[in-house]
């Protein structure tokens, strides 16, 4: 990849995690969901440098057909947890190219979550990794990966997507 | 508060509100309760060998839980002799001995005093001042490789005031192809904004699913069958069934016994979650059992079905789904709940990632269905503090009781509030026992 593809790359790459961000800070679920592949994975890890979401639990660890029931359970009259959804704003930040090759870009970035929900305000921080598939509709997330900072500590039910 | 008041808080089919809201009365309770009952504090397979500890609290008590040296597990206060530091700051590790970060006053396992420097400076020498280490919480034991202890000096054996809800801690280890389970796959530790009394009246409550998962349900149900062996078949499928009909909550069992114990049937009928069912998911695990008990025998530990088992006041475990959760009273309308999850020794790998995907959906902090019920927690917290109204109504089946074995009562039907009744009854004769 020559010195011009690259930065074209990420250019193209931090406005897709923007626009990832605007849709959630928009209550745009189902565009949001959009964003991912078929055979997608979402997670946040339980444990700090967790590898295995198989070995060990997670916070949250869907594919595609978990995330789709979790994005619908937002539509029913008594999704209790979500009703009112929280009001967030996703800060997107220090986004890094780690690798890239004609199918697929591993990015890095980090977010600082800001969520309002029944009079409490609630910050969350994180390390996070897209995989983002080149697709013919353009770049697709295949996998993300949210690791919270807080993730091992003692939480009050999380029901904002980050 | 007297004996007289609080008696006057529990009635047969109601209770004061102020159970769940007074401060005064969460005090007494760490004290007559969390002080005084046999509390679950971990499992053996935590301190397999001698130096391994890890941190707990009893009720809010700072304990360390280690294996010494001559291979008995002690449980010790994790609190410095000297001036009140907590020694051990870690979750979990192996040590030869515990030094406080403040002076360097250092104990054994076992919470004896090892040393500690410059000794001659302290009048008397300390060592005789001090009961020469760590406390010792004074009654330790356990069941079937899980670890109790109590911060009172007496009262009934851990056997006695297990009763017959040992069947269901047999049940969660007879169920393993070795005969033994083992603590693994991390803990889930979420909170909630209410009393730590609400989450054990939640666990056997069959009528709550209808309507506090109705989303999550629905979202499941909208969802296409996928079938298969994709990571999300469990998930799914738990969900789909708390939507349950309500003939299946009805006929499902609930028994309760002494000390606030009980424990609930199951309502499970989906063979791809019910290892006593068919499905060809379960044939290598099954054959494993088989291995060791016979198919006979075998057949008989899959076909004990069981959802809930609440051992009052602070433990509530899955024996069937291989869950354990452990509830920490905070402060009166603050509770944190630690979920684990366990390994059947012996059993096919296949078998612990299955535990590890229920568990992500019932016991994760951000799963669609366990987020209903911390929610629906705080807002009976907030409901609670209403002051127009004391009465909370537990009248659901009450009068309806049937006897079983002995020390053990059934519900009228699997919807009584019997299980809730039965923690009340508890909750006074610990409120109010003299010592």
């Amino acid at each position: 990849m020559s010195t011009a593809a690259r930065v074209e790359s990420r250019a193209e790459i931090e406005r897709f995690l923007y626009r990832e961000a605007w849709l959630l800070d928009h209550g745009r679920l189902d565009d949001w969901l959009g964003l991912f592949t078929d055979d997608a994975t979402y997670w946040i890890p339980l444990e700090a440098d967790q590898a295995d979401p198989f070995a060990t639990s997670s916070i949250v660890y869907e594919d595609r057909r978990l995330l789709e029931i979790r994005v619908r359970q937002f539509q029913h009259p008594r999704a209790h947890a979500r009703a009112p959804a929280p009001r967030t704003v996703h800060q997107v930040g220090n986004v890094q190219v780690v690798e890239a090759d004609a199918q697929e870009v591993r990015v890095e970035s980090t977010l600082v979550l800001l969520e309002y929900r029944h009079e409490r305000q609630r910050v969350w921080g994180a390390l996070v990794e897209h995989r983002l598939r080149r697709t013919a509709d353009g770049l697709r997330i295949g996998a993300k990966r949210i690791a919270l900072v807080n993730s091992e500590a003692e939480l009050d039910g999380v029901v904002c997507i980050f | 508060m007297n004996v007289q008041s609080i008696k006057g808080l529990v009635q047969p089919d109601r209770v004061h509100r102020a159970v769940y809201t007074d401060p005064a009365l969460f005090e007494l309770e760490l004290d007559r309760i969390f002080g005084r009952a046999w509390l679950l504090v971990g499992h053996e397979s935590q301190v397999r060998n001698p130096g391994d500890f890890f941190t707990t609290r009893m009720g809010r008590e700072p304990v360390i839980v280690t294996r010494h040296t001559d291979g008995s597990v002690r449980v010790l206060v994790n609190r410095c002799a000297h001036r009140g530091a907590r020694v051990c700051d870690a979750t979990a590790g192996t040590a030869r001995e515990f030094v406080c970060a403040y002076h360097g006053w250092t104990y054994g396992t076992d919470g004896r005093l090892r040393g500690l420097p410059l000794p001659e400076g302290y009048e008397p020498p300390a060592g005789e001042s001090t009961d020469g280490g760590l406390p010792r919480v004074p009654r330790v034991d356990a069941y079937r490789g899980f670890v109790f202890a109590s911060l009172a000096e007496r009262g009934p054996t851990l056997v006695e005031f297990l009763g017959p809800l040992r069947a269901s801690f047999d049940d969660f280890v007879e169920r393993a192809p070795d005969g033994e389970v083992e603590m693994a796959g991390g803990v889930f530790k979420h909170a909630y904004q209410g009393n730590w009394k609400l989450v054990l009246e939640n666990h056997n409550d069959t009528v709550h699913p209808a309507f506090v998962h109705a989303s999550s349900i629905w979202a499941a149900r909208e969802q296409p069958a996928a079938g298969g062996e994709a990571y999300s078949e469990i998930g799914v499928r738990q969900m789909l069934q708390n939507g349950a009909p309500w003939e299946v909550w009805e006929n499902t069992g609930v028994w309760v016994a002494g000390y606030g114990h009980s424990w609930m049937g199951d309502y499970h009928d989906d063979s791809r979650l019910v290892a006593a069912l068919d499905h060809p998911a379960f044939a290598e695990y099954r054959a494993a059992l088989e291995r060791r008990l016979g198919p006979d025998r075998a057949a008989r530990v899959l076909g004990e079905l069981r959802w809930n088992s609440i051992v009052y006041p602070n433990c509530s475990f899955m024996s069937q789904f291989r869950q354990l959760r452990v509830v920490y009273p905070i402060a009166v309308d603050r509770t944190a709940v630690y979920a684990y999850s366990f390994r059947l020794k012996g059993a096919p790998e296949r078998m612990f990632r299955d535990t590890i995907a229920f568990s992500n959906v019932v016991n994760g902090t951000a799963s669609p269905v366990l987020t209903d019920d911390l929610e629906v927690y705080e807002r009976t917290q907030r409901g609670l503090g209403a002051r127009r109204s004391d009465w909370v109504y537990l009248g659901r089946g009450h009068g309806g009781d049937v006897p079983d074995r002995a020390g053990v009562l059934r519900g009228r039907s699997g919807t009584s509030e019997i299980h809730i009744r039965n923690q009340f009854t508890a909750w006074l004769e610990y409120m109010t026992a003299e010592t």
